[in-house]
């Protein structure tokens, strides 16, 4: 149950993460355009908070591992997005007007709106290979298959809202979308732990 | 009347001319020159006295960014070009031209020649088309003729904050394969209209085919209310005329100066003006294109 769980929130932290990153462009598009260097910062601020978030997430991992936190860290994610979706375009218009080079700008807007969240997710790689890994042995085996499962919940993010998604509904739909799944997996997995560690309290009685 | 009929006929002719040279031109045309740009490679690429520009891609038919005529250079090559020359029956001197997506130069080449008062500004993301446009295609700067590098979008929401206006504004942006799905949107098109002095005209050279077709039309109604369209005669794409205007339910005729003056440019606008109709031939229940949802790429499929 536990492993079914864990591997359910790291797809969902996956797909979530490329979802937000492609509708990054789709946000900054407006004040910045769509050049390659909007492209280009988008993804360096990603790439940067996802590395931050690897180093946070490992570090994190070592005081008390536990579902909860776990779950925590989602439901964190989950709020993290709420900026973006109710002052994204007031931050950006805030740094359009101060920043004349559209690519320092977008740099800048990246990182007050998507840095943050991009950190947060980021800390869910590590933090699961924790929970999971029950001996250095298996340590490599269980590794691979979060990052399996986590990136291929990134590709199936990317297509469904690049293909999709974009079509159906209004990109903060979609990041309301995301933010249901995040919450909803974190309350979830929050539910899941205390009910199975009540259960381990009484058979321990 | 017998006249205007002798006009279109050979206006006709005359396009179906340019037509088959454009067929038989992608088949045996001369690849010249080669650059390359941080979005694309660009080619240049010559038959029969015809130079185009176009984005290197391996379709068979590629889509023309620009075409000269060597011989005569004053030749208006596309249809939809012709189309756009139209806006002058609106305003015969314009005193500030604004037009996004440069091309090879060809439409602020020609419109400082028609009125030399005005000032054109033209706003084009590549600097490499810029270049070329200048070594190839003949188009020139100066104190009145001025080149803005910068996305579309971005350069219209500087002018907004600057308080500038114009007279006209013309949106060339779309022809190429990849839609700029930022520059289709209903707040993209207020920003714009935003730049427009009371009675300024937008004329946008846009798509007549696909879904895309439906949404785009509302979304330039919900902005602007009354518009015309130019259809093209033979071409995908279409000329949507728009007014910043309390109402806009005539496009004028074409008053015979007008049409001698254009003579000159091979362009009759008469016939062009015949096109031109303001009935709504698209589902006006479609959903209007914003910022928040804006798939023009994939609607055109």
């Amino acid at each position: 149950m536990k492993k079914i769980m864990v591997l359910a929130l790291a797809f969902s932290a996956g797909f979530s993460i490329m979802c937000f990153e492609l509708l990054g462009g789709r946000m900054l598009a407006p004040f910045f355009g769509s050049s390659v260097y909007v492209w280009g910062s988008i993804i360096t601020i990603f790439m940067l908070a996802l590395s931050i978030g690897y180093l946070a997430g490992g570090k994190f991992s070592l005081y008390r591992p536990n579902c909860s936190r776990f779950a925590g860290l989602f439901i964190l994610a989950a709020l993290s997005l709420l900026p973006a979706i109710f002052y994204s375009e007031a931050i950006f218009n805030f740094v359009f007007e101060q920043i004349e080079d559209p690519r320092y700008g977008s740099l800048l807007a990246s990182l007050f709106v998507f840095f943050i969240p991009g950190i947060i997710l980021g800390m869910v790689a590590p933090y699961s290979v924790r929970i999971l890994t029950q001996s250095a042995d298996s340590s490599g085996y269980i590794a691979g298959f979060l990052y399996f499962v986590s990136t291929l919940g990134s590709a199936i993010g990317t297509i469904m809202t690049s293909f999709y998604l974009v079509l159906w509904l209004e990109i903060n739909q979609i990041l309301w979308l995301t933010f249901s799944i995040l919450f909803t997996g974190g309350i979830l997995a929050f539910l899941i732990d205390r009910f199975s560690s009540a259960k381990a309290i009484k058979l321990n009685h | 009347m017998l006249n205007s009929f002798i006009f279109n006929r050979i206006f006709f002719v005359m396009l179906q001319i340019i037509i088959l040279q454009s067929f038989s031109f992608s088949v045996q045309a001369k690849q010249i020159h080669k650059e390359r740009s941080i979005y694309r490679n660009i080619v240049l690429l010559e038959k029969d006295n015809v130079r185009c520009m176009s984005f290197e891609t391996r379709k068979i038919k590629p889509a023309y960014q620009a075409c000269i005529d060597l011989v005569e250079p004053e030749r208006l090559l596309f249809e939809y070009t012709q189309g756009l020359l139209a806006g002058y029956a609106i305003n015969p001197e314009p005193e500030r031209i604004l037009i996004i997506g440069l091309g090879g130069g060809t439409m602020p080449r020609i419109m400082h020649k028609i009125y030399q008062r005005s000032e054109i500004i033209s706003v084009e993301i590549d600097p490499v088309v810029v270049k070329l446009a200048k070594q190839y295609f003949r188009y020139q700067e100066n104190d009145k003729v001025k080149t803005v590098i910068k996305d579309g979008r971005v350069f219209v929401k500087r002018a907004l904050l600057k308080k500038e206006k114009f007279d006209w504004i013309i949106l060339d942006a779309f022809n190429g394969d990849y839609i700029p799905e930022h520059l289709m949107t209903r707040e993209f098109l207020s920003e714009v209209k935003g730049l427009l002095k009371t009675g300024g005209i937008l004329s946008s050279n846009t798509f007549s085919n696909s879904r895309l077709f439906d949404h785009e039309s509302v979304t330039y109604q919900s902005v602007f209310g009354k518009l015309h369209i130019f259809q093209t005669p033979t071409k995908g794409n279409r000329v949507i005329f728009a007014c910043n205007c309390q109402t806009f339910n005539q496009f004028p005729l074409i008053e015979s100066k007008l049409q001698k003056q254009f003579e000159l440019f091979d362009v009759d606008l008469n016939s062009v003006r015949q096109r031109i109709t303001d009935e709504i031939s698209w589902d006006q229940t479609s959903r209007v294109l914003t910022d928040q949802y804006s798939p023009a790429n994939l609607l055109k499929r």
